[in-house]
């Protein structure tokens, strides 16, 4: 069981709710990956189409946990208003926080990310900051009152996996007893797979999923890739070396001497 | 009076956030506000005052990532 402030998930895959070819496809996806915990939004709503309305019928027809998000927001003050926007419509003090600081590879302000952090875990949130493998964001994260955090694999939507695998094995390193879990970039099952084998606690799947040409297929394609992760992890993977070690034992090999 | 929401122009006979929403066809919606870039919780809306050139956002669940 993985442990998110108070709540306790089976569950090692979260799921996005972006992007699918329609809401059943959606439904069906986080059933295929056994998700218990998925990612939502706030936009703009329109008093004539009523969108949100049928999408939050969908979510919680769903029975899964919601994790709102601050995605779009690029200054403090609008993430910590859309924090306490979806606070009230999500009924939930978790907060997926994002504060983009640069819009081509939707990199986190890691400045402005501590500082909304800071503001909202004061207020009672708890607070999944979206950030990058840097070990010292990270410290000032936890110093803010955060106790999840959220690297990035890769830039969001890229499908690149895990682009800085020494420095996100440092952070696992260096925060041992703090929840990680490797939020964006993800493309296949094998980077997540990848990111539990090196002892990242879950991982979050948006587009992989919501934009393969079988997202239902994907969904459980991720599901077992996580499992698989989770349990290799847990069975003590050996040490790669540089030089090959014979597997048969040579003791009595034959022709020899 | 006319209130910018959701980024447009609309006009409003009622001077109260939470008229000005049944008004404008938000009732019994599952939203929530901000007027001028601060929140609004749903209990003090009929208790917001509302002026003309107000900014008003209206926002409801949507699918995120």
């Amino acid at each position: 069981m993985l442990k998110l402030y108070e709540q306790t998930t089976r569950s090692r895959l979260m799921l996005g709710t972006a992007r699918y070819p329609s809401p059943a496809v959606l439904g069906d996806a986080v059933r295929a990956a056994r998700a218990e915990v998925v990612t939502v939004s706030l936009r703009r709503e329109s008093a004539g189409e009523r969108a949100g309305q049928a999408f939050w019928s969908l979510v919680r027809e769903l029975g899964v946990r919601v994790l709102p998000n601050t995605a779009g927001c690029h200054a403090v003050k609008e993430a910590v208003t859309t924090a306490h926007m979806a606070r009230e419509v999500f009924g939930t003090t978790w907060i997926k926080l994002e504060v983009i600081g640069e819009d081509d590879t939707l990199q986190p302000d890691v400045f402005g990310l501590v500082d909304a952090a800071r503001i909202l875990c004061a207020e009672g949130f708890e607070v999944f900051p979206y950030t990058t493998e840097d070990l010292v964001v990270a410290e000032r994260l936890l110093a803010a009152g955060c106790r999840v955090l959220m690297p990035w694999g890769a830039p969001i939507g890229s499908g690149r996996g895990l682009n800085n695998l020494f420095g996100l094995t440092a952070l696992r390193a260096h925060f041992a007893d703090v929840p990680l879990i490797i939020d964006a970039g993800l493309g296949v099952p094998s980077h997540a797979a990848r990111a539990l084998e090196l002892g990242f606690d879950a991982v979050l799947v948006n587009t992989a999923v919501a934009q393969a040409r079988d997202p239902v297929q994907m969904a459980a394609a991720f599901a077992q890739a996580v499992e698989a992760g989770l349990a290799a992890r847990q069975a003590g993977p050996i040490e790669p070396r540089d030089l090959a070690t014979p597997s048969t034992p040579l003791i009595g090999t034959a022709f020899r001497g | 009076m006319k209130i910018l929401v959701n980024g447009a122009w609309r006009e409003t006979q009622r001077d109260e956030l939470a008229g000005a929403l049944e008004e404008l066809g938000y009732g019994g919606s599952v939203v929530s506000t901000a007027v001028n870039g601060e929140f609004i919780a749903a209990a003090l809306r009929a208790r917001t005052t509302l002026a003309d050139g107000d900014r008003v956002e209206v926002l409801a669940p949507m699918q995120g990532g």
